[in-house]
């Protein structure tokens, strides 16, 4: 791939994920919003998303969008702020990808999974 | 803020760009947190307990307008990347902004 | 008004230098480069700076007047100096040469590389193209056409200042010009040339660019409709 063709697509994964979380923000606050009232435990929240497809599919969108969304960001500070090369920012872009994807589907589905 | 900076948009930008590095931090505690609930529901009632202390609760309420600074802000780059835009421009930044301040209220409220 | 003076600080030097303070009289309709000229002419004759059209047209004065970009010849002491205080230094992002004069090399080279050019299609068989003025690619066209090369943009640009091969709002508006002229042969591989790691994507739509144009140009709206094509070429697999 051409570093052109990378720089857009890169830019266009940005914005396609940026529209998805904007909704899935949205829910997310309603849902905050909605769950503080009378504080939250741990049982409220298995209650809620335990077992349930619908939230397992909610959740796993919103996590894999954000492991595409923030490293495309964090790679664009980095390459503003520091004197990293190319191949360094992409590497620590992946790094945090994986990261964020781990450690989002390890709550996600050890969530849904308390439920069933 | 240096005086060619000194405008709505370019604070805009700054906010975003602070924002979103501060959610980035946060993201992997927040995930963190919430996997106990899968090996220790006890740890993690008694970390969402503590989430109730007046700090706390503050602290959260920062981090609720973050991610609705964020998401306003970015739905900013959005219209103005692919919306015919050219005279509300200024407009946006100003409903963002409110917006995002109205979202933290409304969860102060709700908790408080 | 004529009794009047006015405290200036002038940047005298390279990159090192230092600022030198100089007592001008406040005339009426003053503008900045007035006070430059005034300066030069009666005060201190080694002074180095640019101009040539005095009225707006050929973008040679642009100056940092207390801490933004502007051009010099026709702003006025008024507008910029409301606290009495005028502090004038050269152009930011571009090397200084000399006091106030910067040397725009890098500036023009970009406009180059971003295949800022137009790249005729006709022949001298052809008959004229016919455009609309209510045609929206001349509407786009024509509403980014205006540009004097000034370099206000490009100076107030943050993201030319954090990334060094950004091709910066002003090379950008005007392959945005182009994209939208019928005539133009060259959209495929200009497309190609904005696009790369200094390309149209950096651009973080913080418009500084459009905030200070002194010809109240919108670069980041251009550079946004670059954005969208370069989408769509690389979509259909062009880039
Ligand atoms: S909007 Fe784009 S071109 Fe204009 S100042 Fe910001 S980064 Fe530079
Ligand atoms: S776009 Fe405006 S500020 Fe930039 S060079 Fe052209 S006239 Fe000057
Ligand atoms: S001297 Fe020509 S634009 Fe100012």
């Amino acid at each position: 791939m051409t570093s052109a063709r990378a720089e857009i697509l890169e830019w266009l994964v940005q914005r396609v994920t940026a529209a998805i979380l904007a909704v899935c923000v949205i829910v997310h606050l309603a849902v905050i919003v909605i769950a503080v009232q009378g504080g939250v435990t741990s049982k409220e929240i298995v209650a809620r998303v335990g077992g349930s497809v619908p939230w397992l599919l909610f959740y796993s969108v919103f996590v894999v969008s954000v492991a595409l969304h923030a490293p495309v960001g964090l790679r664009n500070i980095l390459r503003e702020y520091t004197s990293f090369g190319r191949r360094t920012t992409h590497w620590i872009m992946a790094a945090v990808c994986v990261l964020i994807l781990v450690m989002g589907f390890r709550a996600v589905i050890g969530l849904y999974g308390l439920g069933a | 803020m240096k005086a060619h900076r000194n405008h709505a948009n370019y604070w805009a930008f700054a906010l975003h760009r602070l924002s979103g590095v501060a959610l980035l931090f946060f993201l992997p505690a927040h995930f963190y947190v919430l996997g106990l609930a899968v090996e220790q529901a006890a740890t993690l009632d008694m970390f969402l307990s503590w989430t109730e202390a007046p700090l706390v609760k503050l602290l959260e309420t920062g981090l609720v307008i973050l991610l609705a600074a964020h998401m306003t802000g970015g739905l900013r780059v959005l219209a103005i990347e692919f919306l015919a835009w050219r005279d509300w421009q200024k407009s946006v930044v100003a409903i963002t902004g409110g917006l995002s301040v109205a979202a933290g209220l409304l969860f102060l409220l709700n908790a408080g | 008004m004529s009794s009047e003076t006015i405290t200036v600080e002038i940047w005298r030097g390279k990159e090192e230098g230092e600022f030198q303070t100089y007592q001008v009289p406040r005339m009426e309709s003053q503008t900045v480069l007035d006070i430059v000229t005034y300066v030069q002419r009666n005060l201190d004759p080694g002074l180095s700076y640019r101009f040539a059209c005095r009225v707006g047209v050929c973008g040679s004065c642009a100056m940092t007047v207390n801490g933004k970009p502007r051009w010099t010849c026709r702003t006025h002491i008024d507008k910029v100096a409301g606290d009495g205080t005028l502090r004038i230094q050269p152009l930011r992002n571009l090397p200084v040469i000399r006091d106030l004069a910067v040397d725009m090399t890098d500036f023009f080279e970009k406009w180059t590389q971003a295949k800022a050019q137009f790249v005729p299609t006709a022949t001298r068989a052809d008959d004229f193209a016919q455009v609309s003025p209510d045609d929206p690619q001349r509407k786009e066209a024509s509403a980014g056409i205006e540009c004097i090369n000034c370099g206000v943009c490009y100076s107030a640009c943050d993201t030319v200042a954090w990334l060094g091969d950004y091709l910066g709002p002003a090379a950008l508006n005007r392959a945005w010009t182009l994209h939208n002229d019928v005539r133009d042969g060259g959209r495929a591989e200009r497309l190609k040339a904005i696009s790369g790691s200094g390309g149209c994507q950096a651009c973080h739509s913080h418009q500084s660019c459009f905030e200070l144009c002194p010809k109240h140009l919108n670069p980041t709206a251009s550079i946004a409709g670059l954005k969208r094509a370069t989408v769509k070429a690389a979509l259909k697999g062009e880039i």
